[in-house]
């Protein structure tokens, strides 16, 4: 199938020069990145354009770096650029865990970080990761730059705070600044490619600080704060971390889609949060698994 | 309608194509190349798979447009010269049977080998884990890659053939 849709496409050689053009044809026009989400969303007629700003002419769109005590992740940045980073590897592990379940490689290659938080479907994989680790979205527009906090970024599925005429940039994690360790769960129907019917990001701080946030089980990426609070200060131990479990269910709103049931991801963000918590307890304290395994197939240690 | 260049199983070709025609539609239809399959259209199955600069991607989520200016190989830019030693490696293992996921397998293949001339089962399944097979059940597959690695097929620069 054809997209039927017809829109004018447009690279512009300079940003100020895309962001003009956004500006002046605000909710008809879209950014065009990777295009792995907005090339379906066309065909299915889901977005009808008048206008495509190709972004990938930017070279300081591109690449993963070091700024202000953040990892910079570029706008043009793919999904295999992240899973390939040294950087990434030797700062934020968790980055590295999640880019390598997200779809496949075909993908992967094409997709940008920026661009699935653009998309922002529910089961967006990069949503818990950002979350957790508190990112900021950098945005351009007519009006000049500005911060958008990731909590404050997505505001229900496909819907975010970008404005029209805006453009994001990159988004910026900071470095938490002591020892840490993470864990990314995500669950699927089978192994290989697939949208998460449910997912988990752990990050665990030294001096027992929790963060917890939930993919595909809301309307948008979430923290759990309840949790959260319940763990703060304290060792986890098996009675905590089953507590931990049942208090996470309640804190997220699955549905029954084509993928899962609600019923099922409620009960098995119960599963993920107790291991996504033991596996980064045990890469806190040095133990592994190595990042890059998924703990819900059945071979993970 | 835009005029793209792109150099396409190593000759410059040029295409006149609308914004929104996709590149696997305007591979196949105007440019005449007939291994990018239509599978899903959405990026499932992986039988549109190409390499685009050298990268597997799926051509059924990329718009003409875009790749103006850039380096495709589809299957046909592959084994010019006789089939490669993976392709000779998928044939011992009568690794394929209908072949409508097999254009794709051998590129995303042959882009692993490239990168990774050795890789683990493991690795060969997560670089074919977007290309689906109906027929075989994949063991074949797999094996034909790891082996292809193993006799120093990926130690050479198979992709165009050379």
């Amino acid at each position: 199938m054809s997209i039927a849709c017809e829109f004018d496409y447009r690279k512009p050689k300079t940003l100020s020069k895309a962001i003009r053009l956004l500006a002046k044809r605000g909710r008809q026009a879209r950014v065009l990145a990777g295009g792995t989400d907005l090339v379906g969303w066309l065909r299915d007629a889901l977005v009808a354009p008048d206008l495509l700003v190709d972004i990938k002419g930017f070279d300081d769109l591109k690449g993963i770096g070091v700024k202000n005590r953040a990892l910079v992740i570029g706008a043009l940045a793919t999904f295999s650029d992240v899973l390939e980073s040294d950087l990434v590897a030797e700062k934020l592990p968790l980055f590295r865990e999640m880019a390598g379940m997200v779809a496949s490689n075909g993908v992967r290659n094409r997709a940008t970080l920026v661009g699935n938080i653009c998309s922002a479907v529910p089961c967006c994989d990069a949503g818990p990761v950002l979350q957790v680790y508190n990112a900021v979205v950098h945005v351009r527009g007519p009006n000049g730059k500005r911060k958008i906090p990731i909590g404050q970024w997505f505001l229900g599925p496909r819907k975010t705070a970008l404005r029209p005429g805006e453009l994001a940039t990159s988004v910026a994690v900071p470095f938490p600044g002591k020892k840490h360790a993470g864990c990314f769960v995500k669950l699927k129907r089978y192994r290989g490619e697939d949208l998460a019917q449910a997912s988990v990001a752990v990050l665990i701080l030294a001096g027992r600080e929790y963060r917890l946030a939930f993919g595909a089980v809301a309307p948008i990426a979430v923290r759990g704060p309840r949790t959260e609070a319940l763990l703060k200060g304290k060792a986890l131990s098996p009675d905590l971390l089953e507590e931990a479990g049942r208090l996470a269910v309640e804190e997220v709103v699955p549905i029954t889609d084509i993928r899962s049931t609600k019923e099922y991801r409620a009960l098995m963000v119960e599963v993920m949060v107790r291991r996504g918590l033991k596996t980064a307890a045990s890469r806190l304290a040095g133990k592994g698994p190595a990042y890059g395994i998924n703990v819900m197939e059945e071979d993970a240690p | 309608m835009k005029k793209i260049n792109l150099i396409l199983n190593g000759e410059s070709r040029t295409a006149a194509v609308a914004p929104h025609e996709v590149l696997l539609d305007v591979l196949r239809e105007k440019l005449g190349v007939k291994s990018p399959k239509v599978g899903c259209e959405r990026g499932d199955c992986g039988a549109c798979t190409i390499l685009l600069d050298g990268k597997p991607v799926c051509s059924c989520l990329i718009l003409a447009v875009e790749v103006d200016g850039q380096e495709i190989t589809t299957l046909e830019g592959v084994g010019r010269n006789g089939p490669t030693p993976l392709q000779q490696s998928f044939i011992r293992h009568n690794a394929f049977q209908c072949g409508f996921c097999a254009p794709g397998i051998v590129l995303a293949a042959t882009a692993l080998l490239e990168k990774n001339p050795q890789p683990s089962a493991h690795e060969a399944q997560e670089a074919l884990s977007g290309n689906l097979c109906r027929c075989t059940g994949y063991e074949a597959i797999i094996e034909s890659v790891v082996e292809a690695g193993r006799e120093g097929g990926g130690k050479k620069k198979s992709r165009k053939g050379q």
